[in-house]
């Protein structure tokens, strides 16, 4: 128990803890967004009263998710400043200032709308209300656009150099543009989407498989299922362009995302390993299944590697990552769900195209229902592994090659630490059972079917919706119900 | 060079002190409501309390986030030895933000309103309380090296006059809570707030008299401050002016006037903070750390004047825009489904 005295150790607990604590909510806030969106700009377009009703249906999740975002966003940012203040003083100049416009840029512009998106429904007229979602939506996606780029930047830190043990920016655009960055931004942007599909369709395919609102939810399945032809391959597209900038900027993390310990020379194929027991103390694999020269396919779509590709073996183990299993189940763990979620969106369009997917015989799709209910975890898990093999493979660096984490966390008692991480632990659990607990119950009660369709009633004499001349509710908020 | 070194810290100076200002009276009205909450033993008064919240309390909290970001990016060093100084009252408001964030989603959902009614009460004074000990500790000072690197202890933030401070920011909180409530709420609630209200206003009051006295006499370079020409003169101003407002306030809410108190409240806030300010300018890390030393290169400050100075109107202009939309008076326990 050597680490409890360690505060480096507790900070990186502490910051690995809260971090993928955090990255479960902003998953839906952004991917969902975009979702309702469609359905309300459908709604809007058609007037059919459906798109409406799930519009009002899966923004309670948005809710849910947007609120716990919050609270679990909010330890993250402070957290720079309390464990992480070194790193904060010598990366400050362009990591802060970062940091600052995520929050100008994304969060005031999120959370002004949102009030206006859940309760302005009879409060501001249908096109102000888009408006609303639309930003929220537009909102979220942008912080996912700064946050990637500060992350991208401590992989692959451009556009200046340390002077002193700070790092001095020197052209601006060029360390927002850091090589990692379009790429990563895009990743995280589909990862989000494609996770909130599957999530929106699973939970869809349950409702059909219960038999309960069977029409209304083949609607919303079919909503995912379409946009998910687009994500779905390009989600592994982009995914392999992630696997080639991190062969060329971070070797060592490509080495152990591998579980690769000898060299490979250039103008050679090389094995790519399926499975693997990596042994660190040993520097080998103990067990190993690979594929013959597979490798240079994967990297560069070819037999040879035009660039060698070197092992764990040369560095020193200080100046490498460790935990070399993790990194390399979990990146294998996120293809498999890539491949998994375009097979069982190849399946469902072939079902759609032969007419197995409307109204009337979609509850005969059993299998594939199941399927689409197992996959509503999958990308939460996807996207946890793609952070695990992104942040720990990037040990022992904080910000690559330039400042390690050991020098990068504050000098505090450990027992602070100790103390607030406990705190989260204690807390955050609670939480995880508790959004179970209400997601659940959000489920089983169903949407709501009979709720006012706005505009479209004739005994709200209060509420006129005329376009061109809009009178706003000035009624208290509890007589408009 | 030389002259912009000195103008764009004093930039930032300000302009953080224009978004952590927004945030105090913003949420402090906010977290006023959620400690007044704590007060009534009614779980439907409670309902109503929160939905007078529930469209705006994230909006009012990104203030500070904002201004977390702005302090980040603009003085990295005073945001990594402040905040590491302050470690335990950061974390507590903190763990408050996650109650009461959690509190609002929660609650809609729940059959037990009240286990989640009293975590946003609790939450809420938990926030309140880390931020005033946080305040206290500032304006005391930070114990840093030459460098600017925090040297004292876990502790060192706990003392009686920053307990003072948390207490008094605590029932100004309640105060701006109040006269909010007085302008949101009609019957029963409104005439429980005017008496709140009137009973913060006194307690603030006879806070803020022993802080403004025991400043200069406990710390030195308070005290210096305080007394350099001209200066002077305004810190004599502000007394009377800010009992003068308090009065204006204690009137109003005899005459029974709907907004009139929270308007005289945030003066009361405004003034305040005009106060600190000129406390605690030029330093950042008081008593020692000025924003010069503190600031980022100057081509980062610029850079942030970029990108986030032209969206200060625009964020401006719409908070205000949702605060249009959902006027009024709030009735009952819930907005919309
Ligand atoms: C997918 C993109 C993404 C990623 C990788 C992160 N976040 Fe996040 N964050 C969001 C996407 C997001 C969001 C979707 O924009 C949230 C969730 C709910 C919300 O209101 O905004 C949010 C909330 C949120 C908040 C509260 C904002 C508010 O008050 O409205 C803060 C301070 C942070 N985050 C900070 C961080 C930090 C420091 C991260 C890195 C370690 C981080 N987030 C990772
Ligand atoms: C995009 C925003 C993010 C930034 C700026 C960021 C930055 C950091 C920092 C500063 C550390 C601590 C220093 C270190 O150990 O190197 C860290 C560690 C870590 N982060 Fe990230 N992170 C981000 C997102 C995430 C997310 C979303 C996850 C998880 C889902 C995650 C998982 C981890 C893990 C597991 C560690 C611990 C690594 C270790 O110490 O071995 N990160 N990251
Ligand atoms: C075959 C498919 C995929 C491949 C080849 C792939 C590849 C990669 C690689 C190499 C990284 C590391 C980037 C770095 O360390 O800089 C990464 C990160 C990541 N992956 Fe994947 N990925 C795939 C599918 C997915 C899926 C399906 C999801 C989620 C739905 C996902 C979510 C993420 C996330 C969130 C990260 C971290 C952030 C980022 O780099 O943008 N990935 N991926």
């Amino acid at each position: 128990m050597e680490f409890l005295s360690d505060s480096v150790v507790l900070s990186r607990m502490q910051f690995a803890l809260t971090a993928i604590f955090h990255m479960l909510w902003p998953v839906l806030t952004t991917g969902m967004g975009i979702y309702l969106v469609i359905v309300e700009g459908v709604w809007l377009k058609t007037r059919n009263p459906d798109y409406y009703l799930h519009a009002r249906f899966w923004s309670k999740f948005y809710v849910l998710n947007f609120g716990i975002g919050v609270a679990t966003g909010i330890p993250m940012e402070f957290q720079f400043g309390t464990n992480w203040a070194p790193f904060s003083e010598a990366a400050g100049n362009f990591f802060g200032s970062v940091i600052g416009f995520e929050a100008s840029w994304a969060f005031m512009l999120e959370a002004a709308f949102l009030g206006i998106m859940l309760f302005g429904w009879e409060r501001v007229n249908p096109a102000i209300h888009y408006l609303a979602t639309i930003l929220v939506a537009v909102g979220a996606n942008l912080s996912t656009l700064w946050i990637l780029t500060a992350n991208s930047w401590m992989q692959t830190p451009a556009g200046g150099e340390m002077v002193n043990g700070k790092f001095i920016v020197h052209d601006y655009f060029q360390a927002i543009l850091n090589p990692f960055m379009v790429n990563s931004v895009l990743h995280m942007f589909f990862a989000t989407l494609e996770t909130s599909l599957f999530v929106i369709g699973g939970i869809s395919a349950w409702y059909v498989l219960k038999d309960r609102h069977q029409a209304f939810f083949a609607k919303s399945l079919k909503i995912a299922l379409a946009a998910a032809i687009a994500v779905a391959p390009l989600q592994i597209y982009i995914g392999h362009l992630s696997g080639e900038q991190v062969f060329h900027y971070q070797p060592t993390k490509l080495a152990a995302m591998e579980a690769q310990w000898e060299s490979s020379p250039a103008g050679k194929p090389a094995d790519w390993s399926l499975l693997a027991i990596p042994n660190e103390k040993a520097q080998k694999n103990d067990w190993e299944i690979t594929v013959p020269n597979a490798l240079g396919y994967i990297l560069e779509f070819k037999k040879n590697l035009s660039e060698p590709l070197r092992g764990l073996k040369e560095w020193q183990p200080e100046d490498r990552p460790h935990m070399v299993g993790l990194i390399y189940y979990a990146f294998r763990t996120m293809i498999a769900i890539g491949f998994f979620f375009a097979g069982l969106m190849l399946l469902s369009t072939l079902q759609w195209l032969r007419g197995k997917l409307s109204a009337e015989n979609i509850a005969q799709q059993k299998w594939l229902m199941r399927g689409w209910i197992l996959a509503a975890p999958l990308g939460y898990i996807a996207v946890e592994s793609g952070w695990i093999v992104r942040c720990v493979g990037r040990q022992p660096w904080t910000l690559y090659g330039q400042i390690r984490t050991v020098d990068a966390a504050s000098h505090i008692p450990a027992s602070n630490v100790l103390v607030s991480l406990t705190g989260f632990a204690t807390v955050y659990s609670i939480l995880f059972v508790a959004v179970l607990y209400f997601g659940s119950r959000i489920i089983r009660r169903g949407p709501n079917l009979n709720l006012p369709i706005p505009g479209m009633e004739v005994d709200k004499p209060a509420v006129e919706t005329t376009p061109g001349e809009f009178v706003p509710d000035e009624r208290p908020v509890e007589a408009q119900e | 060079m030389e002259t912009l070194s000195y103008f764009l810290p004093q930039v930032w100076f300000v302009v953080l002190a224009l978004f952590l200002f927004l945030y105090v009276m913003l949420d402090g009205f906010d977290l006023g409501v959620g400690i007044l909450s704590l007060t009534s033993s009614d779980d439907e008064r409670r309902g109503i309390l929160m939905t007078s919240l529930s469209n705006i309390w994230d909006a009012n909290e990104t203030w500070l986030v904002l201004m977390g970001g702005g302090l980040f990016g603009a003085f990295p060093l005073a945001y990594g030895t402040i905040l590491t100084a302050l470690y335990i009252p950061i974390l507590t408001m903190v763990f408050g933000f996650i109650f009461r964030a959690v509190a609002f989603e929660f609650r809609e959902l729940s059959t037990r309103k009240f286990f989640w009614n009293f975590a946003f009460g609790a939450g809420s004074f938990l926030a309140a309380l880390g931020q005033g000990f946080a305040l206290g500790a500032v304006l005391k000072g930070i114990a840093v090296d030459e460098t600017g690197h925090f040297i004292g202890t876990t502790w060192d933030w706990l003392s009686i006059p920053s307990t003072l401070v948390a207490l008094t920011l605590i029932q100004a909180y309640v105060l701006i809570g109040s006269t909010y409530l007085v302008w949101k709420t009609t019957g029963e609630l409104q005439v429980t707030h005017y008496k709140t209200a009137k009973l913060a206003a006194w307690t603030t009051l006879i806070g803020a008299v022993f802080i403004t006295i025991t400043t200069p006499i406990i710390y030195e370079s308070a005290r210096s401050r305080l007394f350099q020409q001209p200066l002077v003169y305004i810190f004599a101003v502000i007394p009377i002016l800010g009992v003068w407002l308090i009065w204006q306030l204690l009137q109003s809410l005899n005459r029974q006037e709907e907004r009139a108190p929270f308007v005289w409240t945030i003066l009361l806030f405004v003034l305040t903070f005009l106060g600190l300010g000129l406390v605690v300018f030029p330093y950042i890390i008081p008593t020692k750390i000025t924003i010069y030393e503190a600031a980022a290169d100057p081509s980062s400050l610029v850079i942030m004047i970029i990108f986030i100075g032209f969206l200060i109107p625009i964020m401006l202009f719409y908070n205000l825009y949702q605060y249009i939309v959902f006027r009024g008076k709030v009735t009952g326990g819930q907005y919309g489904e």
